[in-house]
């Protein structure tokens, strides 16, 4: 990995967007990383947009908040016209293609459309399409790679959900096999 | 250091708080710092301590009042509009000199504000907020970590000094999270022979009370008082330098906006300017020593603050006004970016703006 990666999270309140960061998050912190957790709070963690900034890195961190991401992964239209722009050049941009039709306007930054929400249905997994998107991150973003995932995964699949264990590493896996 | 854990800073100072001894909280849900009393609902039940959600804020701090004055230790937390719902009771626990923590995660204000981070108490912490001569022990945390760790302090100081401790922190330090230790701080214990602890027959009756209606005795109570706070401002000032040594910009700022302003040093020096930051972590005692040494060798100042130019006030204090002092804010919940306080130290560093 470079020396810190800034991933900027965002979709509907509801898909997981926070969750997908924390996983993020504590796999860096497993890895003897520096990381930051960030979420949006407030009325549009509740139906709105959310997002959250994660930023993991070999150097201590600074500011927490990610305005100009390296990854942007976008899991709604709105949150792609939001923060398209923002990514720095050299970037790269994940969208959920079953919710946004839109493709990418800009030329200096690598885009990869992936079906998350479709996957998720068909593999009667439907509220994992973060985690889907999120396999595909771990493939494509250097530095990522799919160790440690279980361990990561079991410090933040509540132990009252234990069993959605497997599911959540079912859909990692799917989305780091996905071949557009 | 025991195994770090990711919790978001709100959670930090809830758990480090229970670490230090505290088995009472006595709060109110308020965005942003309601994690503070979800996490003490869960865990409190569990250790034998009590949690309880008063009615309002008034409430809350007055059970606060109750428990310090039996000794034992005892937090309550807000953000800034239930703040100043306390400030009578912490104004009442200051008349009192009864030791508490109270914590402030602030949001935009005036008014019901917004919810989104601000940094505009920081005259109502540092300054008073209630009525009378008193001070607060008002400590800032930029980091998950010292969230825990300023905790563990917080108490320490408020015992030992008999007063508030305050930790002034904002939406986006309770909110974020970041690998943390919870082993973070001693615990001391302290004599406390004024507690309401019972008799037993054995002894004269305690008495805790802020009323003295004869002024030469009020007078004498504010005097001792400010004894204390001499010594509090003489030996417990804490602050971090970065990048201070040949420093010609002296960078002033705390919590969330001292993360922001170090990206914008680091771009800065990056670019040959010689930049540095003065971070104080205590506002009350405020630093006063370094930034006026620093006025010695720097050539201006900028204050980096969520409000609209307040501690801007005490730098200028602390160096008698003898380097310009640039303010470099975002308020109503906006954060300064990197982008913007990079820019302020250029303007700075070419000296137009005097």
């Amino acid at each position: 990995m470079s020396k810190s990666c800034k991933l900027l999270f965002a979709g509907f309140g509801g898909q997981g967007i926070l969750f997908a960061g924390k996983f993020l998050a504590y796999k860096g912190l497993i890895e003897d990383k520096q990381v930051s957790w960030l979420p949006s709070y407030g009325p549009e963690m509740r139906g709105g947009t959310a997002n959250c900034s994660v930023i993991i890195s070999d150097e201590p961190i600074g500011s927490p908040i990610v305005d100009n991401p390296d990854v942007l992964i976008a899991m709604n239209l709105p949150s792609l016209e939001k923060y398209e722009n923002a990514v720095v050049s050299g970037g790269k941009i994940f969208v959920d293609s079953t919710l946004i039709n839109k493709k990418v306007e800009r030329t200096d930054v690598d885009v990869y459309y992936i079906p998350a929400t479709q996957m998720a249905y068909d593999n009667n997994i439907k509220t994992l399409a973060n985690m889907i998107i999120t396999g595909k991150v771990l493939k494509e973003v250097d530095g990522f790679s799919m160790d440690n995932i279980e361990a990561a995964l079991k410090k933040v699949v509540s132990a009252r959900k234990i069993e959605l264990l497997g599911v959540n590493e079912t859909a990692i896996k799917s989305g780091y096999d996905y071949a557009e | 250091m025991s195994e770090k854990v990711l919790m978001k800073g709100n959670e930090a100072i809830a758990e480090a708080a229970i670490r230090a001894g505290c088995n009472h909280y006595f709060g109110y849900p308020i965005t942003p710092q309601t994690e503070v009393a979800a996490y003490m609902a869960k865990r409190m039940p569990k250790i034998g301590g009590t949690f309880l959600q008063a009615e309002s804020e008034v409430s809350a701090i007055n059970m606060v009042i109750g428990v310090a004055s039996t000794g034992k230790r005892v937090m309550t937390s807000s953000s800034s509009p239930g703040v100043s719902l306390k400030a009578e009771g912490i104004s009442y626990l200051a008349g009192c000199d009864l030791p508490a923590v109270v914590v402030n995660v602030q949001r935009g204000g005036p008014g019901l504000g917004g919810i989104q981070p601000s940094q505009s108490d920081y005259f109502q912490s540092t300054k008073g907020g209630g009525h009378g001569d008193y001070r607060n022990i008002v400590l800032a945390p930029a980091s998950v970590q010292e969230m825990a760790s300023l905790t563990f302090k917080a108490f320490d100081l408020a015992d030992k000094y008999s007063m508030v401790s305050m930790i002034l922190a904002d939406g986006t330090m309770g909110q974020m999270m970041e690998p943390v230790s919870l082993d973070a701080g001693e615990v001391n214990t302290y004599e406390k022979p004024w507690a309401l602890t019972g008799t037993n027959c054995e002894r004269k009756h305690n008495i805790v009370n802020s009323l003295y209606l004869k002024p030469e005795a009020l007078e004498q109570k504010n005097f001792e008082r400010y004894e204390r706070y001499k010594k509090i401002e003489e030996n417990e000032v804490m602050y971090e330098e970065y990048l201070m040594d040949d420093a010609e910009i002296c960078v002033v700022s705390f919590g969330i906006t001292s993360r922001v302003a170090k990206n914008a040093i680091n771009e800065a020096r990056a670019k040959g300017v010689k930049v540095g930051m003065i971070r104080p972590i205590t506002l009350w005692p405020f630093p006063k020593k370094p930034l006026a040494a620093a006025a010695e060798k720097c050539k201006a100042f900028i204050s980096v603050e969520m409000s609209m130019g307040q501690m801007i006030e005490d730098i200028e204090l602390a160096i008698r006004c003898k380097k310009p002092v640039l303010l470099c804010n975002r308020v109503g919940g906006m954060i300064p970016t990197p982008e913007e306080v990079l820019a302020k130290i250029q303007e700075a560093n070419e000296g137009g703006a005097f």
